[in-house]
């Protein structure tokens, strides 16, 4: 049996939650304070996902760096990768908010897009 | 002299909401005055996520979020100056400016929005000892070298104060290949957002140190180490809890401050708590046809209220311009915050003024759990509402009815107070 | 090339030394260690222009400080530098120590300070109501000032390179010794510089040269002053300089307002052994809190302070200024030991020292030494018609970068691009205060970054605080190169 313990992010009262796995299922959820909480902890234990937002290098613009984010959500293991992706890359002005700046990023089917324009 | 019906000061968060909701309300005359290269404020360097939730349902971040505005100001063809600065507000409400091609020029305007947002409070006025050398960073400061201009500001950090701004530059600073050691909270509790703590300083195992504070800055050119200490209830630091980070970095997110140097000169009244103007329930200052929202009323946490406060700024401003606004009478209310309540906005209400549902916002001075909110008029107890938690870094509401008032007759005081039962 | 007179030190004795040589036929250099003028005791202390009465009888100190404070109108008025007579107050707050006041009224008057006058009660609260209920007498000295300390250092200094002298910065004395023929050699960290005169003019360093070339040594303890600068909010807080009665250690912790408008409060008196040591402590700062409160009422300094600092005073065992030749070192003359009133009296040190290299090398005067210098122009003292007539020719004027102090563009590209210009965010910041404001440069620093990397061709990796390694941004983002 394998315990986690985590803080829900649910709201401000960042319940301290206690998450018993078993061969990578949930068993049981404790310390909550209502069902947000159960889900939060279940998601973050099982499959646990974040947006990555940066900034990538921009030639040509009135800008030398564009922000960027993941489309969505990407699995938190993969922050890095994706991170080396988005350093790496060099695009050209103009970009438009949504263009996409790089496709599928780190094998996650997600798009990282631009969050601004750049002219 | 030019002439406008509404002048906005700031063409952040705060002043693009207003001007597009004094457009929408019917006014065509509106000038915004931005001393930056372009709109949008400091939401153009908060690339993080996490904005609009309330306003768009949908998480956007800093950029978009302002691009959302932006676009409605160009479509409404709202006019704006840019990289221009105002140096000056009368009480007559003549607005001086300053830019590269005009020179200073005056504006006569009928109206003024104040929204000018708020500055960080820097290392001198936080009395920290030690030298004074290179790579000490507001938080602020940090995340526009790293976001806008493309520069690291250090490679080993160590970050005082855990407002969110704080938080999001451990997270970023750590992407982007920098080590941040611990973040260190004077307060017993943070400042920030629970989301934060999680995402920003878990994710990576960053230590947050709470009742600590930083209590020597060593190297003469540049940072080299920077001691951290707990603080007892006094708040003074407890002799043999040192502890010394060898950095390069200190960033500092200990508190905003409403800008209102402009304010002042407008002969426009401050509330000590809040350092921004009181106003009263059209968030109109003491000077009328000079309203104030967002940041430089008082410091929000969620941008989505910056947005819905200086809409009703704007609408009310453009009232205020078309010679709409009731006369005020003479029975105004005073709103009071005690027993953990530590402020109000609006400060006063006018019940003839008042719409039907006006939300009034505080926040509270310390954690409390499964307590009370109550609300009273005069002496008597009209709200009682359960909260499992109320922190200072989260902004609370509540919202008043006219009708209630209007019922309850002579009302002189609204108090507000946190009540454990 | 051998100059005639290598003065070591860019502070504000070695720069008044310098402006005084460069009226003469004379090939001066200034060798300094930082990397701008005013970067040690000079541009850390309480920016006053003392009456004249603290320093002994008789004393090289109380001489020099008299004639420096008689000698400052004319000074600034030649040089553009702001300096106002606010009047000082030395405040008694005990009635017993009262004598005490008499005692400094009678030593000023043998100083030869001019307008003295002891105040009573009534009249003292008359002049300043926010003084302690406490204060019961006070010695009155009307030609008590403010100055901006950076810029009376800076000043000089320029009007001395507009007049011929050299200055080479970031350039540090190691050793230095005479040849058989009378030429000194100074070894620096940027190569040898040999010179028939040496000035020694090194602040808390002078008694490291003195000791090298002189058989009776001196000993400079760096004395350190910690200060807290309050918000201009508090400016008008005292509209003297209020010190309390002087004790061993020095004339006290004053509170006093400053000629930009804020309020300064300070200084501590620590002894130290580290002569980089400028760091602040918190018990410094607490004590300095705790001393303000005595001689003012109410004063909010927790609430107002916009930055704290601290400076080391250059104390010789025997508190007086040690100027004058070496007789063992002919062409080796000390201008050492200059700590408080070394503001006050630094035009009279640079001509005294000045006279001293006159007397031994007897050179002629130049015909054509302009000792006069136009400052940063001020814009904010312009009427607005003027402004814009400027803002027209030179757009940068229109463009405000610092928003606390209210500073523009071209005020910083005058400060970078007039000699001795600045290199650096402290360096514009002392010239220009941009920075100086209660937002303490979170604002302009990326702003000043970019007119530095625009101006001097200064990639943003290679822009300082201050020289040396006080880099402000260490690389780009994503791995990109370096570049202008």
């Amino acid at each position: 049996m394998e315990k986690r313990e985590l803080t829900c992010i649910g709201c401000p009262m960042g319940c301290q939650i206690t998450v018993e796995l078993e061969e990578g299922e949930v068993k049981s959820v404790k310390g909550n304070t209502c069902p947000i909480g159960d889900n939060y902890a279940r998601n973050e234990v099982t499959h646990p996902e974040r947006t990555v937002t940066s900034t990538v290098l921009i030639e040509g613009g009135d800008k030398c760096r564009l922000s960027v984010k993941t489309k969505s959500n990407i699995p938190k293991a993969k922050i890095s990768e994706c991170m080396k992706e988005i350093d790496a890359v060099r695009i050209k002005a103009p970009v438009k908010i949504g263009d996409v700046v790089i496709k599928d990023v780190a094998g996650t089917g997600v798009d990282v897009v631009a969050t601004r324009n750049v002219g | 002299m030019k002439n406008y019906d509404i002048v906005i000061v700031g063409g952040g968060p705060a002043g693009l909401a207003a001007a597009v909701a004094a457009k929408k309300a019917g006014n065509d005359s509106i000038l915004i005055l931005e001393r930056d290269k372009e709109l949008g404020g400091i939401l153009n360097q908060c690339i993080h996520n996490g904005f609009g939730l309330h306003t768009f349902k949908e998480e956007l971040t800093g950029p978009e979020y302002a691009y959302r505005f932006m676009e409605q100001v160009f479509d409404l063809n709202i006019e704006y100056k840019l990289n221009t600065m105002v140096m000056d507000i009368s009480p007559e409400k003549v607005v001086t400016t300053m830019n590269r091609e005009d020179g200073m020029v005056e504006y006569q305007a009928k109206a003024v929005i104040l929204a000018m947002g708020c500055r960080e409070r820097p290392r001198g006025a936080l009395n920290i000892p030690g030298y004074r050398p290179a790579g000490i960073f507001s938080a602020g400061t940090a995340q526009r070298l790293v976001n806008i201009e493309g520069y690291m500001p250090g490679r080993e950090v160590v970050i005082l104060g855990s407002g969110d701004i704080g938080l999001i530059m451990a997270r970023r600073m750590t992407l982007e290949g920098a080590k941040v050691k611990v973040v260190a909270e004077l307060m017993p509790y943070s400042g920030g957002l629970k989301r934060n703590i999680v995402q920003c300083l878990d994710d990576f195992g960053i230590p947050l140190k709470l009742s600590h504070t930083v209590v020597d800055i060593e190297g003469k050119e540049r940072v080299s180490a920077v001691t951290i200490a707990e603080v007892g209830p006094d708040m003074k630091p407890i002799p043999g809890t040192e502890e010394r980070y060898t950095c390069d970095t200190l960033l500092l997110s200990c508190g905003l401050i409403p800008e209102n140097e402009l304010s002042k000169k407008a002969g426009v009244e401050m509330n000590m708590i809040t350092s921004g103007p009181v106003v009263n329930e059209s968030l109109e200052t003491n000077v009328p046809g000079i309203f104030a929202c967002g940041n430089v009323l008082h410091v929000h946490d969620l941008v989505d209220y910056v947005s819905e406060e200086a809409a009703r700024a704007g609408e009310n401003a453009a009232k205020y311009a078309a010679g709409q606004t009731a006369a005020t009478s003479d029975k105004v209310i005073k709103l009071v915050a005690t027993e953990g309540a530590r402020y109000t906005v609006p400060s006063t209400i006018d019940v003839s003024r008042m719409e039907d549902l006006l939300t009034v916002r505080f926040r509270v001075g310390a954690v409390f759990k499964d307590s009370y909110v109550s609300v009273y008029f005069d002496d008597k107890q009209i709200m009682h509402n359960k909260k499992r938690i109320m922190a200072p870094g989260e902004m609370e509401q509540i919202i008043l009815q006219k009708k209630k008032l209007e019922e309850a007759g002579d009302v002189q005081t609204i108090t507000i107070k946190i009540e454990d039962k | 090339m051998t100059y005639d007179c290598i003065i070591i030190g860019a502070g504000v004795s070695g720069s008044a030394t310098a402006r005084e040589l460069s009226k003469y036929s004379l090939n001066v250099a200034v060798i300094e260690k930082g990397e701008d003028v005013c970067s040690g005791t000079s541009k850390a202390n309480s920016a006053i222009v003392h009456a004249g009465f603290d320093a002994a009888e008789g004393s090289l100190m109380a001489k020099l400080n008299v004639e420096g404070n008689e000698m400052m109108d004319e000074l600034c008025s030649d040089l553009d530098i702001p300096f106002k007579r606010n009047g000082s107050l030395v405040v008694c707050i005990h009635e017993e120590e009262k004598g005490g006041l008499k005692e400094l009224y009678d030593r000023g008057i043998a100083n030869g300070v001019k307008g003295l006058k002891l105040l009573d009660k009534e009249e003292l609260h008359e002049m300043e109501p926010n003084l302690a209920d406490e204060a019961c007498a006070a010695l009155y000295a009307p030609t008590g000032g403010i100055i901006c300390p950076f810029i009376l250092n800076i000043a000089m200094a320029e009007n001395a390179a507009v007049n011929g002298v050299d200055f080479f910065f970031n350039t540090e004395a190691e050793t230095l010794k005479r040849d058989d023929d009378g030429i000194w050699h100074i070894r620096t960290n940027n190569g040898e510089y040999k010179t028939r005169y040496v000035i020694n003019a090194a602040g808390v360093y002078s008694d490291k040269f003195h000791n090298m070339v002189a058989d009776k040594k001196i000993h400079i303890t760096p004395r350190r002053g910690d200060y807290c600068l309050l918000d201009k909010e508090m400016g008008s807080f005292v509209s003297h300089t209020i010190f309390p009665q002087p004790t061993k250690l020095g004339k006290g912790v004053l509170v006093s307002p400053t000629i930009h408008g804020n309020l300064i409060v300070g200084p501590t008196a620590i002894d130290i052994e580290d002569k980089e040591a400028t760091a602040t402590t918190a018990a410094g700062i607490n004590d300095l809190i705790a001393k303000a409160g005595m001689h003012v009422k109410n004063l909010p300094v927790g609430r107002k302070v916009i930055t704290s600092f601290a400076g080391l005073r250059a104390h010789e065992d025997a508190h007086e200024f040690v100027i004058g030749e070496v007789k063992e070192a002919p062409g080796f003359i000390d201008c050492a030991g200059i700590e408080s009133p070394g503001l006050t009296s630094s035009p009279a040190i640079g001509r005294m020292v000045a006279d001293i290299v006159v007397g031994l090398a007897k050179p002629e005067k130049k015909a054509d030494w302009n000792g006069k210098r136009k400052g940063i122009l001020n814009p904010s003292e312009l009427s607005v018609e003027e402004r814009n007539e400027l803002i027209k020719k030179e757009p940068a004027y229109g463009q405000i970068i610092c928003r606390c102090e209210s500073i523009s563009e071209g005020e910083i590209l005058d400060a970078i691009r007039r000699p001795l210009g600045a290199r650096s965010l402290d360096g514009v910041k002392r010239r220009t205060r941009a920075g100086m404001g209660r937002c303490q440069a979170g604002f302009c620093s990326p702003r000043v970054m970019e007119i530095l990397n625009r101006e001097l061709g200064l990639a943003y990796e290679d822009i300082t605080k201050s020289g040396g390694k006080s880099n402000i941004v260490l690389e780009r983002t994503k791995g990109e190169a370096q570049a202008i």
